[in-house]
């Protein structure tokens, strides 16, 4: 058990020009707590895992594990336990001898750790596979093997690369739960990279996203889909993504083609009248009308049906060459395409407001 | 092919798959015979060897091994054998450590010059034997190691066969890294890495490595007609020259069962690993 820090860690890559793959990473980690760390490909979040795992270099700040700063400590000297992606089980050896070996190299009693495996083996039924090499075993059991070689070492971090990323749809929605709720039993402070923002947001305490080796915003899961900090995060988190425009402010508001949706003083203030702001919405946020007033004619060009609910992409009849909005229906009474809709924001709270130029959250 | 095309028709008889056994077959034949001829002179009567050109021998004469058993020069066959194994033993096993051991550094760990380096050890598979002959030869005669098995086993122990090196380095690569990683992880350093997870991962190509070795040293005859002059130390392929040299004409006979003799622990070899030797070639990775 242990609290991990990053403090102002970097990772840079040699090239013309180098890469900072990691950029001043900040980022505390509490004792026994489950943090995601989410971004696109390239965004840095597996340099960072690695980094604290001593399989990358540290090139500038540090990082620490407990009250220890382990930056220029070799990986078996940190106390941490990784699960890759790939699994890395060794082919020539059983699942017990998987499981054992950091223990075995250890020069831990083999009485103990055959106790140790079995134990870890019954947590993740595995008992019976003890013998098989890891090329008799199916994806989810290696999966669970991989899992197993983290747990019997019973280290202070788990480390986990997107461990879920090679099993199929169903599988991995039932080992996501296995893994959450083995993480609480153990109370393991786990370290988890995804690029799947659903596994960050069911799993993680906290959501920590990173784009172009910068920490954007971390939180817990609802306050990043309810605040998100600038328009990257806001784009990244919620499936569908939300709806982001940046358009003209004038005094009545912010120009959505031809309605004005108010925009709170505190943010019009100081901004020239020429100005812009960049606006998102999510599809959740609007809603279908049956009167015109205040609302935005939208032209339907493609219902995603989802049965519950369906996604409605379309246009504004004035718009040119734009994305499409996307709007989360009633499943029940989908528009068909081509057909002409009303549509109005739910609440003027739900709508976020970010600075066109940085895309950083403005007021609220 | 075309053994797939007759199946699949089933009609009449497959005149073109005939045609192939039979070609087969012929070939077969050709490259069989010097070695069924080998085999049967073993057996001949003294005056057949030359005079007869008969494969079949007109009475088996079991002299000639009785000879040939005898060995050369008062240095039995057993003892020749015994030499020959010696060498092939060792530089199999030189060649399997110190190749695996250059392998695992050229493919995992990171130091300078590695390319170049590399390079300059593929460019060695280059340079011809005989070019190096000298040289190696003085070096070994100041060591003092000449008229020794050294000269024909230590080499193998530093890893001057490149081919080998070179065949070992592309096994290991198509190993995952995050094998190694793992390893790391759960405390291994780069020499723990090596032995518990690289080296019985390499097996195919540690095989291979093995057997070519093996059979190329067992029929390797100038380097160990340079190095080695005392009959004690001769191995079987210079023990067989020696018995053209330095015996009468009536000695054909036994030269040949000598060879017979040569023969069968490679052949028995071949027969043991050969079910290796094509896993070896075929196996292209290990997929976790």
């Amino acid at each position: 058990m242990a609290q991990v820090a990053y403090n102002k860690a970097a990772r840079v890559f040699g090239g013309t020009p180098p890469v900072r793959a990691v950029d001043g990473l900040d980022l505390t980690v509490d004792d026994g707590e489950f943090l995601v760390l989410v971004g696109p490909s390239g965004s840095g979040k597996s340099t960072a895992l690695r980094m604290l795992a001593g399989l990358e270099e540290i090139d500038e700040g540090g990082v620490q594990i407990g009250d220890v700063d382990v930056t220029t400590m070799p990986p078996k000297s940190r106390d941490i336990a990784m699960v890759f992606q790939s699994y890395a089980l060794y082919p020539h050896m059983t699942v017990a001898e998987n499981m054992g070996f950091a223990l075995k190299l250890r020069r831990i009693h083999k009485q103990e750790v055959r106790r140790r495996v079995e134990e870890a083996a019954e947590l993740l039924d595995l008992t019976s596979y003890l013998d098989r090499k890891p090329k008799a075993l199916s994806g989810g059991q290696r999966q669970r093997v991989a899992m197993g070689r983290a747990i019997v070492r019973e280290p202070s971090v788990f480390l986990m690369d997107e461990p879920l990323s090679n099993l199929d749809a169903k599988l991995r929605v039932e080992t996501r739960a296995n893994i959450a709720s083995l993480q609480r039993r153990l109370g393991t402070t786990t370290i988890y990279v995804t690029h799947d923002q659903v596994e960050a947001m069911t799993m993680g305490h906290r959501v920590a996203v990173l784009a172009d080796g910068v920490l954007q915003q971390c939180e817990t899961p609802r306050e990043l889909y309810e605040r998100p900090a600038n328009a990257f995060v806001a784009g990244f988190i919620g499936s569908p993504a939300m709806n982001l425009r940046t358009v003209p402010l004038t005094p009545e508001g912010a120009e959505l083609d031809e309605v004005s949706i108010p925009v709170p003083r505190a943010v019009t203030s100081g901004r020239s009248d020429d100005s812009e702001i960049t606006i998102g919405i999510r599809p959740e946020s609007l809603h279908l009308v049956s009167s015109e007033e205040g609302s935005l004619p939208l032209q339907v060009e493609l219902v995603e049906e989802l049965g519950a609910d369906c996604l409605i992409h379309g246009r504004t009849l004035t718009s040119t060459n734009r994305d499409p909005l996307i709007i989360r229906g009633d499943g029940r009474t989908p528009p068909t395409p081509g057909e002409t809709v009303n549509v109005a924001v739910r609440d003027l709270e739900e709508i976020h407001l970010f600075d066109a130029g940085s895309g950083e959250r403005l007021a609220s | 092919m075309v053994a797939v095309r007759g199946s699949i028709t089933g009609r009449g008889p497959d005149w073109g798959r005939i045609g192939l056994h039979v070609g087969c077959l012929a070939v077969l034949l050709v490259m069989l015979y010097p070695l069924a001829w080998l085999a049967a002179t073993s057996f001949k009567p003294a005056d057949e060897v030359i005079s007869s050109l008969r494969l079949l021998p007109s009475r088996i004469e079991l002299g000639n091994y009785a000879t040939a058993l005898e060995g050369v020069g008062g240095v039995s066959v057993l003892r020749l054998i015994g030499n020959s194994l010696i060498i092939s033993v060792g530089a199999v096993l030189g060649n399997v450590l110190s190749c695996s051991l250059a392998a695992y550094a050229f493919a995992r760990l990171r130091f300078t010059l590695r390319g170049p380096l590399f390079a300059l050890m593929l460019a060695t598979i280059m340079l011809p034997q005989h070019a190096v002959l000298i040289p190696q030869y003085i070096v070994f005669n100041q060591l003092g190691m000449v008229n020794t098995f050294w000269p024909l086993v230590l080499p193998k122990f530093l890893a001057t066969d490149a081919f080998f090196v070179f065949l070992t380095v592309q096994f290991m690569r198509g190993i995952p890294k995050e094998l190694d990683e793992a390893a790391t992880l759960d405390g291994c350093g780069p020499f723990r890495t090596f032995f518990r997870i690289i080296l019985p991962l390499s097996r195919p190509a540690l095989i291979t490595t093995a057997i070519f070795t093996f059979i190329w040293t067992w029929n390797d005859f100038f380097l160990q007609l340079i190095y080695l002059f005392e009959p004690e130390k001769f191995t079987i392929t210079l023990a067989l020259r020696s018995f053209v040299d330095t015996s009468s004409q009536s000695a054909y006979g036994p030269m040949f069962a000598m060879s017979v003799i040569a023969l069968l622990p490679i052949v028995l070899f071949f027969m043991a690993f050969q079910r290796f030797l094509v896993q070896g070639m075929a196996s292209s990775g290990v997929k976790g």
